[in-house]
């Protein structure tokens, strides 16, 4: 039989039409000079045009401070520096790693109860009821508010960081997992009910499934949440971190140009988090859930 | 004598409004059977609640009152035994059309599911897409994709709501004359939805003609016709116009038929 409509059966011998018409030589001379210039689309554009508004910035920052005369804020070379002396005495590379590791404990806590925890209660309306309202309460309550608590509960340790992290991610995941299962194509349902699967299978491979991409989505923002938060409790939490940097920096002979680079830091890696997360959505298994 | 396979009594289904103690009723005492083998096709006008009924049947929704019988058991849920096909996007987006076609397939070792799968995925045309996403597929395929996931399952019955409906007018004619192919291979019972009357006169054995809502079957056609079928022969024609007419509508356009 045939496939009517197949996207593998289309005419592959396409070929450029052959131009014989002669080429105007003003024309061809004004494209040799300039060709990516000419096209705003062009991918030198696509670097050139980020590129340029960082360096814009940096050189009107530079600028700044000078005019200013300031003392202590530091200008983009001083920052520079700053990250090179905190590679030499070795900081940059701990603290890095001190705060990820921080990140990491508390973020995949809340990834392993948010979604479970986000399909059961989608799923089951009842629960829901239940635990709706303290979900709601809790949710707007700042992670930063939840410090004091945290140190009476954990001390200056790891714990604490990990324990705010965890608050502060396990919301937006349980909740975007909740509204992914509410709202979920009921076709899938009725399709797994047909074909008489369990409850155990029913939740793994029909409801997860189908919320994988938005359940996804709630990662990232989590993640970004969980990043915002880590440094903010490695100010008063711990004796080490990115964001024990900043405010060590500050309190121990007013080295701005330690806290610009902490900033800067702390601004390429959660960059770098997020461009990681959304490798996440290219797998085929939920590419379908990002309609574009 | 061939057995009713499925047997619809006296069903009444009222769906609460949106306003409050607001009732809609919107099935008024259905009754019909559904032989073994048998080609049945629903048609009415939109809205009817023909698609009620096939969900009813099916065991998705309850009945108010009344009940639906398969092989003298009443139906309080859905079965593997009997399997739906959607109007669209039935198919898992998540699954390859490989393991869309397996899903049904659990109980079997992995030869027999690998042999089941080359069959069915033979059967409906969509060799060497195996591996493939239904979002890299056409509608008329994905549709194909659903098809096979029922027939793999080894259902006693089909119920199909309106399978063809979101598909261009060349792959439904395409779809029809292969669903009859594939009727006529596997011998199961199919009992399809549709507002399509000329679908539903080119596929059935059988025709239930609804009313408007709330619907209840006007009229038992039955079609006649050797397969397969001549859609310019008179037979067709007259069974066509005859349902065009039960429905209350008229052929010229234009012409009010209601006097």
């Amino acid at each position: 039989m045939k496939v009517l409509s197949s996207p593998m059966l289309g005419n592959q011998t396409n070929s450029a039409p052959i131009d014989v018409s002669p080429q105007p030589v003003i024309a061809a001379s004004a494209r040799k000079s300039a060709p990516w210039l000419r096209n705003p689309d062009s991918r030198l554009w696509k670097i050139v045009r980020p590129v340029g508004m960082v360096a814009l910035f940096l050189t009107a920052w530079g600028l700044a401070v000078r005019l200013s005369h300031s003392a202590l804020f530091p200008t983009p070379g001083n920052v520079v520096r700053g990250i090179a002396e905190l590679i030499e005495k070795g900081l940059l590379l701990k603290y890095i790693i001190a705060s990820l590791f921080r990140v990491s404990w508390g973020f995949t806590l809340a990834v392993v109860i948010g979604v479970p925890l986000g399909l059961v209660l989608g799923w089951y309306s009842r629960a829901f009821q239940a635990f709706n309202p303290l979900i709601q309460i809790f949710r707007p309550i700042s992670p930063i508010a939840w410090i004091p608590v945290a140190i009476l509960w954990f001390g200056v340790s790891d714990a604490a960081p990990i324990f705010l992290i965890f608050l502060a991610s396990v919301f937006p995941i349980t909740v975007s997992a909740i509204a992914a299962v509410q709202n979920m194509q009921l076709v899938y349902l009725r399709a797994a009910q047909n074909f008489g699967l369990s409850t155990g299978e029913l939740f793994r491979q029909v409801i997860f499934r189908a919320c994988l991409p938005q359940i996804i989505t709630g990662i990232r923002i989590a993640l970004g949440v969980a990043w915002l938060v880590v440094v903010a409790a490695e100010m008063i939490a711990v004796n080490s971190g990115l964001g024990y940097l900043i405010i060590d920096a500050r309190n121990a002979g007013k080295r701005y140009d330690l806290v610009v680079a902490g900033m800067v830091m702390i601004g390429l890696i959660g960059l770098i988090l997020d461009l990681l997360v959304r490798q996440l959505e290219k797998f085929d298994e939920v590419r379908w859930g990002y309609s574009r | 004598m061939k057995q009713p396979a499925v047997s619809i009594r006296d069903l009444s289904v009222t769906f609460a409004g949106k306003r409050n103690g607001e009732m809609v009723p919107v099935l008024h005492d259905v009754s019909a059977e559904v032989m073994e083998g048998e080609f049945v096709c629903v048609v009415g006008p939109s809205g009817c609640g023909k698609s009620t009924l096939l969900n009813i049947v099916a065991g998705f929704v309850p009945a108010t009152t009344g009940d639906v019988l398969v092989e003298g058991v009443p139906v309080t849920r859905p079965d593997p035994r009997r399997i739906f096909v959607f109007q669209e996007n039935g198919v898992f987006p998540w699954l390859t059309v490989r393991e869309n076609i397996s899903f049904g397939l659990r109980g079997k070792t992995n030869q027999e599911r690998a042999e089941l799968v080359r069959r069915y995925v033979e059967m409906v045309g969509l060799t060497g897409f195996e591996e493939m996403y239904p979002r890299e597929l056409s509608g008329g395929m994905r549709q194909r994709v659903e098809i096979a996931r029922a027939l793999a399952a080894d259902p006693d019955i089909i119920y199909m709501d309106e399978p063809f409906g979101a598909l261009d007018f060349l792959t439904r004619l395409k779809m029809r004359t292969d669903l009859i192919r594939i009727w006529q291979t596997e011998r199961k019972t199919i009992l399809f939805v549709t507002h399509d009357i000329e679908e539903a006169v080119q596929l059935a054995d059988r025709i239930f003609v609804m009313t408007q809502r709330p619907a209840t079957i006007q009229k038992i056609v039955d079609v006649d016709l050797p397969r397969p079928r001549n859609l310019d022969s008179p037979d067709y024609l007259r069974t066509r116009d005859e349902i065009f007419q039960l429905m209350g509508m008229s052929l010229r356009v234009g012409e009010s038929a209601v006097p």
